[in-house]
């Protein structure tokens, strides 16, 4: 299969999904708002004290990422599922690791990329500096493709099973672990004084050794789901 | 498998072109043969089938019949590959489909019993963007042919598919036959819901394909209306 078809087939799904999530924008915001009003609540449950709620402010703000990013998992192949256009994708004359490479792009897109593009709004919340802030965005666009990668073989591994979403909840979260500590283990240290450079390598190590691995763990489930 | 665009081999009288102005188009593949060698399928506990052997040729199609349950489906989706078979293989031209991967996948246009659009978009963007996903992108001029040919009007076709009824949701997926160049259809139970006259259209384009060297299997458990030198019959239930 030559690389420009592959391409074009990594495009293809990526458009449409990207349509599709904008006939259905309640859907695709709804992940994006319930990030807003957690990270928001807690400066509320906690209270303004300035020392405290900095010291907290990476942790919380990776939390609620990292939950957004699980809420919104189920409709990485659920819908497609239900209504045969996942036998579709896999016909396709395309490794099917491609088809979920372009599906987490997607996902990442819908989901992922605006809890970027608002952090640093919400890390103002918690009082965080301008140097934080930039690494708060910088981990969150290294950790946010990696937690859709992952949760891909989550979702995938749970296709057709009733009361999946907090099934995928239990397989996903333990594998989230390593990705939030590195996160806001990088804003924290970068805090001190101390750079968050070795986090955010460790992200980025991650992040590849995700898209290395999780596409062909993903097609694996995808292809069980369908048999 | 080779690139090689062939003519057409079969001459077509001429009024058959203004019917089906897609026929023309010659299939890009040597042998055309796809053989069922001794499969084997199970679902749970149940054998559906086993030692099946079944072999289709260019120009003809396999009608498969059978009672509910007696393992049609799951024929078709070993023949597609989206189903391994327990014991046995599927060859295409010879060659494994399980080998053949994505060239194998790159022979056929596959409709199952989900008719695979999505409900939040147009019937024409359904076409579009299914058959772009295929690997075979065609215009907007293209897809709308095809609606109309399976008889979708115009005003159909900028609706929300949501909207449509189960005979129209089939035809809009059902619309692919007519952009689709793959020598290979497999189609499962294409005519449920469809009214008469859609069968009718369905069936001259199955007519179409056949007649342009193409091969069909079609689970159904209507009665095909295709000459019957095309056609072979597969009873699972027996």
């Amino acid at each position: 299969m030559s690389g420009a078809s592959m391409w074009e087939a990594i495009g293809g799904i990526v458009r449409r999904d990207l349509l599709l999530a904008m006939r259905r924008r309640s859907d695709a915001a709804m992940s994006v708002f319930f990030l807003v009003i957690v990270v928001s609540l807690f400066p509320l449950g906690v209270g303004p004290e300035p020392a405290v709620l900095r010291t907290i402010g990476p942790g919380v703000l990776w939390v609620a990422a990292l939950l957004a990013c699980l809420l919104s998992l189920g409709r990485v192949f659920t819908a497609d599922y239900l209504d045969g256009v996942l036998e579709q994708m896999v016909l396709i004359p395309q490794p099917l690791a491609v088809l979920v490479v372009a599906k987490v792009l997607g996902h990442w897109l819908i989901s992922g990329l605006p809890v970027v593009l608002l952090s640093p709004l919400l890390g103002l919340q918690f009082g965080l500096s301008g140097e934080s802030l930039g690494v708060l965005v910088m981990s969150l666009l290294l950790g946010t493709p990696t937690l859709s990668m992952i949760g891909a073989i989550g979702a995938a591994l749970v296709l057709g099973v009733r009361g999946s979403g907090l099934l995928v909840a239990l397989l996903v979260l333990p594998l989230y672990v390593p990705i939030l500590i590195f996160g806001a283990g990088a804003v924290t240290s970068s805090m001190a004084g101390i750079g968050g450079e070795a986090n955010l390598s460790l992200l980025g190590a991650c992040l590849v050794l995700s898209l290395f691995l999780a596409p062909w763990a993903t097609a694996a489930a995808v292809r069980i789901a369908l048999e | 498998m080779s690139g090689k665009v062939y003519p057409r081999l079969y001459p077509c009288p001429l009024f058959f072109h203004a019917l089906f102005p897609y026929s023309r188009r010659a299939l890009s593949v040597e042998l055309l043969m796809l053989q069922a060698v001794s499969l084997r399928c199970s679902r749970g506990e149940r054998r559906l089938f086993s030692d099946l052997n079944v072999k289709v040729e260019r120009g003809s199609l396999l009608a498969v019949v059978g009672e509910n349950g007696s393992g049609k489906t799951s024929l078709l989706r070993i023949f597609s590959g989206l189903l391994p078979p327990e014991q046995g293989s599927v060859l295409w031209d010879g060659q494994d489909i399980h080998q053949l991967k994505e060239l194998y996948s790159g022979q056929l246009t596959y409709i199952g019993h989900l008719n695979g659009i999505k409900d939040d978009l147009t019937p024409l963007e359904n076409v579009t963007s299914s058959m772009s996903l295929a690997g075979e992108a065609c215009s907007n001029n293209g897809a709308k042919e095809a609606l109309e040919a399976i008889g979708l009007k115009r005003p159909i076709h900028h609706l929300p598919s949501k909207v449509l009824s189960q005979g129209q949701k089939r035809r809009v997926a059902l619309a692919r036959l007519w952009l689709s160049t793959r020598p290979l259809w497999l189609l499962d139970e294409p005519f449920t819901s469809l009214d008469t006259a859609a069968t009718t259209v369905v069936t001259q384009r199955l007519h179409a394909h056949l007649h342009r060297g193409g091969l069909a299997v079609v689970v159904t458990h209507q009665e095909v209306a295709l000459p019957s030198e095309t056609v072979q019959r597969l009873n699972l239930t027996e």
